[in-house]
């Protein structure tokens, strides 16, 4: 008995998994293609790695307050803050959350839209125009000003509470992307064949439909993670998630406010959170630009 | 345009029925200015519930104070807060909210909490103007901008210039504008000392007169021209890149080679042609980076203490004032929908593909 039940709740992950490595394996090979991509995607690979793995390596930087505002030193490669913190450590360890964050918050949005968003274009009909109807409601919330009040309401603790509020208004973008996706994609032959071999409606939608979008769904799982950083970033920076931590939004708000910004020697304390992001954002906002030209043949480079 | 909300808002349900309904809602026009009325409701509602569920009332902040800085007896310290305010924070939240859409349906947005006597409109009547100037003529030099430069790259490709371009654009375009706004007064301000940070904040400097003149013109172009820079730098190069690879999907046209045959000048197949078509998919997203920009100009302007929307919604959030917040809600939901409607009229305008009779644009 035990072990059935294990056995059923094993196989759709093990599925699900499979299914984002080929994700993945196709979304690298749709990049090849594109030398800029490519690279932007190592690069990406490289940062998710280091801020992983940092926490388990860097030590926590100590508070030092006969060395704050320090420059750039040997002991100190980046200069301390205002606590006379290492500031370089603090970078290597303040990406964790920020990308786990992205991560989270685009996985749980990506979800609600292929859901909605395929159930929307396969059912049609009245549950059609609920779901689209909603989507086009909450496209026009304003989302980061909504998400601040929500913010200073609910006391962010946690990185998940974070991620899922933001995806809660993420989604309606690629909802409606899915839809006409799965609208076009639903009258192929092949969704036909299958359809008329009665393989049913799960079957056609998880094994024929959504595996021909992966690439597709990665553009906007990529594209997703660069607005939830933007919205995490933007809420530590305005003071409505708590500051504890390392993170490079935190890193960013104790610098500007701290006064970071009045000591000509602490450039490279304000700065280092803020290249750290800039290279985060642009190395996925360059992999979803190339993955776009892959998709649209008159983009790509002729020859 | 309020009265309509809530018959708007129980006719959604309703969409299953299909005969009259449908070829109500089947009415292109009716069916955006309802779907935009239940917005407004939805949005009204959802930004009510929110801002009242927030812990920390302004009235239990103010009591708090009175206790610890004057040491009233909390019942005192109550009364008199009570007697301040002359609302009833108290009350039910059912009552309040048939309260506030009673008021909002006769156009009372309601007095701000935090300084009695004075109304919303009249708050956000001293702050909207500066926002929208701002954030409007931003746009609008980025649009423009953006829009030439992406033709010019799609006409030089492969050039020097696309690509020095197209790396600018994707750079600007990946730095959260926030980020790039303090990076204007670390580099301008404080590394390199060009511009004065302190004279430029606020949106008008201190003794000048609002008035319709040049120099309190210039002055206020001066006080908003790094919040415009911020703008313009991380909103044109999504209009570059989007314009570049607009325009290059029309040159493959085959109506712009049957131009081409036809002995046409270049100048006419750029504009009437090919510019002309291009810019189809860059106005619907124009009016959606309108209200985008006017959400997002929270964190730009509390970062250059220029006085617009989004810095008074940032301090009404840090001092509790519902009445405030919900009125620039309201603004920024209305703004944001009259963007939507003004460019789906636009499009039907410039797009003759569109049969506005068929309404669904996917």
């Amino acid at each position: 008995m035990a072990a059935t039940l294990t056995a059923t709740r094993e196989q759709p992950v093990r599925r699900l998994w499979r299914q984002a490595t080929d994700g993945i394996r196709s979304t690298l090979s749709v990049l090849s293609y594109n030398k800029v991509g490519l690279v932007a995607a190592w690069v990406l690979a490289v940062i998710v790695i280091i801020s992983f793995g940092a926490p388990l390596v860097v030590q926590e930087p100590s508070p030092d307050y006969a060395n704050i505002y320090a420059s750039p030193s040997a002991a100190h490669l980046l200069g301390t803050d205002f606590q006379g913190a290492d500031v370089f450590s603090q970078v290597l360890r303040g990406g964790q959350t920020v990308i786990l964050v992205g991560l989270v918050a685009a996985a749980a949005s990506t979800f609600i839209s292929v859901v909605f968003g395929a159930l929307a274009a396969y059912v049609g009909g009245w549950v059609n125009t609920i779901i689209t109807g909603l989507a086009d409601v909450v496209l026009t919330i304003p989302s980061f000003p909504l998400l601040v009040v929500l913010a200073a309401y609910l006391r962010l603790n946690s990185p998940i509470l974070l991620a899922l509020l933001i995806a809660a208004f993420g989604w309606p973008t690629l909802l409606l992307a899915v839809r006409g996706q799965v609208l076009s994609l639903k009258e192929r032959d092949y969704v036909e064949a299958a359809r008329s071999l009665d393989l049913g409606t799960p079957h056609i939608m998880f094994r024929e439909i959504l595996p021909n979008m992966r690439a597709y769904l990665a553009m906007y799982f990529v594209l997703s993670m660069t607005n939830a950083i933007y919205a995490q970033v933007g809420l530590y920076l305005l003071g409505f998630a708590p500051l504890a931590g390392d993170n490079w939004g935190i890193m960013l708000n104790l610098a500007w406010y701290r006064g970071a910004i009045f000591y000509k020697n602490s450039f490279w304390y304000i700065m280092a959170p803020i290249v750290a992001i800039s290279v985060l954002q642009l190395t996925m906002v360059t992999m979803t630009r190339s993955l776009e030209e892959a998709f649209n043949p008159r983009l790509r480079k002729a020859g | 345009m309020s009265t309509v909300a809530i018959p708007g808002a129980l006719a959604a349900p309703q969409a299953r029925a299909p005969s009259f309904l449908s070829r109500v809602f089947r009415n292109y026009y009716v069916g955006r200015l309802v779907k935009a009325l239940v917005t407004v409701y939805l949005v009204v509602t959802i930004s009510f519930v929110v801002i009242h569920l927030m812990p920390g009332s302004p009235v239990e902040v103010y009591i708090y104070n009175l206790i610890s800085l004057y040491g009233i007896p909390y019942n005192d310290a109550k009364q008199q807060a009570a007697a301040l305010f002359g609302v009833n924070v108290d009350a039910p939240m059912l009552q309040q909210y048939a309260q506030y859409l009673g008021q909002l349906l006769r156009g009372h947005l309601g007095n701000s909490l935090l300084s009695p006597g004075t109304s919303v409109a009249s708050v956000l009547l001293a702050y909207l103007p500066w926002t929208l100037f701002s954030v409007g003529l931003a746009l609008f030099i980025s649009f423009i901008l953006g829009v030439t430069l992406g033709m010019l790259m799609a006409y030089r490709r492969e050039s020097a210039l696309d690509h020095v371009l197209s790396f600018m654009g994707s750079v600007f375009h990946s730095i959260p504008n926030y980020v790039l706004g303090i990076l204007l007064i670390l580099v301008l301000g404080i590394q390199l000392n060009v511009i004065n940070i302190a004279s430029m904040r606020g949106s008008f400097s201190p003794g000048v007169v609002p008035g319709v003149n040049v120099y309190f013109f210039l002055d206020a172009l001066r006080h908003a021209s790094l919040p415009i820079a911020t703008y313009v730098l991380t909103t044109i190069g999504s209009w570059m890149l989007t314009m570049k690879s607009s325009t290059t999907a029309t040159l493959g046209e085959d109506y712009v080679t049957v131009a081409r045959a036809r002995g046409l000048g270049d100048w006419r197949i750029m504009t009437a042609y090919v510019g002309r078509n291009a810019i189809i998919p860059l106005v619907t997203q124009l009016a959606i980076s309108a209200g985008f920009v006017v959400g997002g100009s929270i964190l730009i302007e509390t970062l250059f203490v220029y006085q617009g929307i989004g810095y008074l919604l940032n301090s009404a959030i840090a001092q509790r004032d519902y009445t405030v917040m919900q009125g620039i809600f309201l603004v920024i939901i209305v703004s944001v929908i009259v963007a939507n409607l003004l460019a789906d009229l636009l499009y039907g305008k410039i797009d003759p593909r569109v049969r506005i009779q068929s309404g669904s644009g996917g």
